[in-house]
């Protein structure tokens, strides 16, 4: 018989060590059966690590687990998957052209003389599943073909299907919309009325707030506390992730805009699978403005970014600042016309790994004469401009100026990008994604930059995946459905429910 | 013309035999999710030890199972290298294309008093009607009288068509072939699949070399094997990674390899200069490539070596 009083899982004073760096310093954890339990940290605190480590994809240096009071060594998935453990990841590890039906069942499949595949019978058990605790899915369909939040459901019922008691749910909420994320906190809490213990890794406050009842903190591979979220506040949260006192609220003057001096006219952009992915799109930015443009991923915004960075061939329309076009010309024109570039990709697009800091802060501007004579590098003044830079933009570590730009941390890579598009005051800075995966601290310091760059005069065109970033940041919010502009708020017309809405492709209800 | 029509089919079949094996082969080991450039090394060594185990034997079926194993053992190397080690594995394949025939000469020498092909077999596979064919004075049975290598690579097809798409078998090998991260997690031991389908490759694609020496000639030379292996492996893309797309990629080569014997005869009426004539296979390879290969798209994770936790 199972200890009823145990607690579902127990993880004493676990440590992890990846080479010479320790990723987990002793960390505790204990989630009471039946709870929904977050596990708060930033980028890199180690709380993937640590739920690796319990769903064993890692082995632990040091330290205890115990399933319902019971220690077990897991030595590999198959293990956790015994007593019942279910992990969904960030990253949804699904088959993506295999079906909802064979995704599910894959590993331990519904057979009939041995090793032919009973998909009928599958199907059913499946359905029953998913009436059962309301995770709509369509079973015939491939994974490529539907949206991310039926992926999502796809792999709780994966759990489900393996009979899990304990499911961790790894940044569940990164890529939802706000409707999604209500659907599937409703979810969460369909499981644990019917006993099933969550463990939810995040990085966000509110959904915290909204879902869990107990929240651990984990800060740089150290175990921090264990609290009752109805008893804290988001702010206090917050403080205890990052180890300060952080502002969640992205502090800013009211935007005084000028003339348009960007504007995008009926621009149509084909993918290369010749696709229209931009179709029709019109917008303006004005001096001293930020636009937002809120939408899912796979809505356009890499097209409509390739497009005005000249990345990619455009369809029809025009693209102009201060009346030069700059459709179908060069990346080198329109850097030239003054527009910087925040890219998505910070590793693929934004440097080169393998180059020193100080190189990759020139990347645009290697050949201006300050630098360059006749070809030649101006070796001192390169690295001059990269010490001033540096130390402006709080680059760490402080020395890091003929260290590769691989070296550094996702979120002072992201400051050197930053440094570097910065540097010649672009009248417009085109900011995609300016802020993925980085943690609260590089946040509030990217969006400061941000704002200051409009402070003196400039203007902003930001796209992110993030609502809350686009609330916070913009003057004007865009929200882009479908390749489309579908509406256009003022910041503090609209709420955050409204726009949700919009982005995935609802009706809005009422016109500006 | 009903002769010459069924004649130019039971050629065809007889020069398609040995790359639809290979092909088979190819198709298994990439829905693993493994590149398999070695299959022509595979083939060289199954041809090479189906022609000397034939002849020593007597006995064409020992021949045939030799050299299944030989290709399969040297497909091990292959999987060593790069399932457990994660060579690139186009260069591991590569590497086997220079073991295969070189471990072939070197047997050769060896065991046929230093020469470089090995003598004939005595009894080659049968054909389907045997002697009655012989004997039979129906032009018809003789011109249909087909290698039994023939209906054995039929079977071979359906019997991987069948695992990879109604097995919980096939349905383990795709999910390693498209993502073996997501096969991981759900306790499916990677590395053994990967293993397995590799090593039935290199079996598959030695009973295609051990069909050129024992159903197609009677002997092996140096050149018995001369781009075989890579025919099959165009097929395999053309044929979109499936069996039955692969198997039919491989029939339309044979028909190319079989014109060139059907043009090149000496009574032919149109005459065509036979070293233009050898080209069609090759060519045809090149320009089917060129032009379906963009609409053909393979298994996600074909080729990436695979790493748990990254």
């Amino acid at each position: 018989m199972k200890n009823q009083q145990a607690d579902a899982v127990e993880m004493q004073s676990i440590y992890k060590y990846f080479d010479n760096f320790c990723a987990l310093n002793a960390v505790n954890l204990k989630v009471r059966r039946g709870s929904i339990h977050a596990l708060l940290g930033e980028n890199g605190a180690g709380k993937t690590t640590l739920m690796n480590i319990l769903y064993g994809l890692y082995r632990p240096d040091g330290g205890k687990i115990l399933i319902n009071g019971e220690p077990v060594e897991m030595k590999n998935p198959n293990v956790a998957i015994e007593h019942k453990i279910g992990m969904v990841h960030q990253h949804f590890k699904l088959v993506e052209n295999f079906t909802v039906v064979q995704n599910i069942i894959l590993g331990q499949e519904v057979v009939k003389a041995g090793c032919v595949l009973d998909l009928a019978r599958a199907r059913k058990q499946v359905m029953d599943l998913s009436k059962t605790y309301g995770l709509a899915v369509d079973p015939d369909a491939k994974i490529e073909d539907i949206s991310v939040g039926m992926q999502q459901r796809v792999e709780i019922l994966k759990a489900l299907y393996r009979g899990v008691e304990i499911l961790i749910l790894d940044e569940p909420t990164a890529v939802l919309t706000p409707q999604e994320i209500n659907e599937l906190v409703n979810i969460m809490h369909n499981l644990t009325e019917d006993g099933k213990t969550i463990i939810i890794i995040t990085h966000k406050l509110k959904e915290i707030k909204k879902s869990s009842e107990y929240c651990t903190i984990i800060r740089r591979g150290k175990y921090i506390d264990t609290v009752v979220v109805k008893s804290v506040s988001e702010q206090q949260l917050a403080s205890m992730m990052v180890g300060r006192e952080v502002s969640l609220v992205v502090a800013k003057a009211k935007a005084d805009p000028g003339d348009i001096i960007f504007r995008i006219d009926n621009l149509t952009v084909e993918d290369n699978r010749k696709i229209e992915r931009v179709k029709e799109l019109s917008l303006y930015v004005k001096r001293g403005e930020i636009v937002g443009i809120a939408g899912i991923d796979g809505n356009g915004q890499k097209e409509l970014v390739e497009a005005i960075t000249c990345l990619t061939k455009v369809k029809a329309g025009k693209i102009s600042i201060n009346g030069a076009e700059l459709q179908n010309t060069s990346p080198h024109y329109v850097v030239e016309n003054g527009i910087a570039t925040i890219h998505e990709d910070r590793q693929k697009r934004g440097l080169v790994l393998d180059f020193p800091v100080k190189y990759n802060l020139i990347l645009e501007n290697y050949n201006k004469p300050q630098f360059a004579g006749r070809s030649i590098l101006k070796e001192p003044a390169i690295h001059q401009f990269a010490e001033d830079s540096i130390r402006r933009y709080d680059i760490r570590p402080e020395d890091c100026a003929s260290e590769p730009a691989r070296a550094l941390s996702g979120g002072n890579q992201q400051k050197v990008i930053i440094a570097r598009e910065l540097s010649e005051n672009p009248e417009l800075l085109l900011a995609f994604q300016p802020t993925r995966g980085l943690d609260v601290g590089a946040i509030e310091f990217i969006h400061s930059a941000l704002i200051k760059h409009r402070d003196s005069g400039h203007s902003i065109l930001l796209i992110s995946f993030e609502l809350d970033e686009i609330m916070n940041v913009s003057d004007r919010i865009c929200v882009l459905y479908d390749g489309r502009i579908v509406a256009e708020f003022l910041q503090g017309e609209v709420d955050e429910n409204e726009i949700g809405l919009l982005m995935a492709g609802g009706e809005r209800k009422n016109g500006i | 013309m009903l002769i010459s029509i069924l004649l130019a089919v039971s050629i065809t079949l007889m020069y398609a035999a040995p790359l639809m094996f290979a092909g088979l082969g190819g198709v298994i080991s990439e829905n693993a999710g493994v590149v398999n450039i070695g299959i022509e090394g595979m083939m060289t060594i199954g041809a090479f030890c189906g022609a000397a185990v034939g002849y020593f034997s007597g006995n064409p079926w020992w021949g045939f199972a030799a050299g299944g194993l030989s290709g399969g053992l040297l497909a091990l190397v292959h999987a060593v290298a790069s399932i457990s080690f994660r060579a690139d594995q186009t260069i591991s394949g590569v590497a086997i294309n220079f073991i295969g025939p070189g471990l072939a000469l070197f047997l050769s020498r060896k065991l046929f008093a230093g020469s470089a092909m090995t003598k004939p077999v005595e009894h080659p596979i049968p054909t389907i009607f045997g002697s009655y064919a012989a004997k039979s004075s129906n032009l018809l049975i003789k011109a249909a009288n087909i290698e039994m290598t023939v209906p054995i690579v039929f079977i071979c097809a359906l019997v991987l068509w069948f695992v990879l798409y109604k097995t919980s078998w096939g349905l383990r090998i795709r999910s390693v072939g498209e993502n073996p991260a997501a096969a991981d997690t759900l306790g499916i031991n990677v590395y053994k699949i990967k293993y397995v389908a590799v090593f039935v490759s290199g079996v598959l694609s030695g009973f295609g070399g051990a069909t050129m020496t024992l159903a197609v000639m009677n002997y092996f030379t140096q050149s018995t094997i001369s781009g075989q292996g890579f025919i099959a492996l165009a097929a395999v893309i053309f044929g979109k990674w499936k069996p039955h797309g692969t198997m039919a990629a491989c029939l339309l080569f044979g028909f190319a390899q079989a014109l060139v014997v059907l043009l090149g005869g000496s009574n032919s009426k149109i005459q065509i200069p036979s070293s233009l004539l050898s080209m069609l296979p090759y060519v045809l390879t090149l320009v089917s490539l060129v032009l379906f290969v963009r609409h053909s798209t393979a298994p996600k994770a074909d080729g990436i070596p695979y790493v748990k936790g990254h």
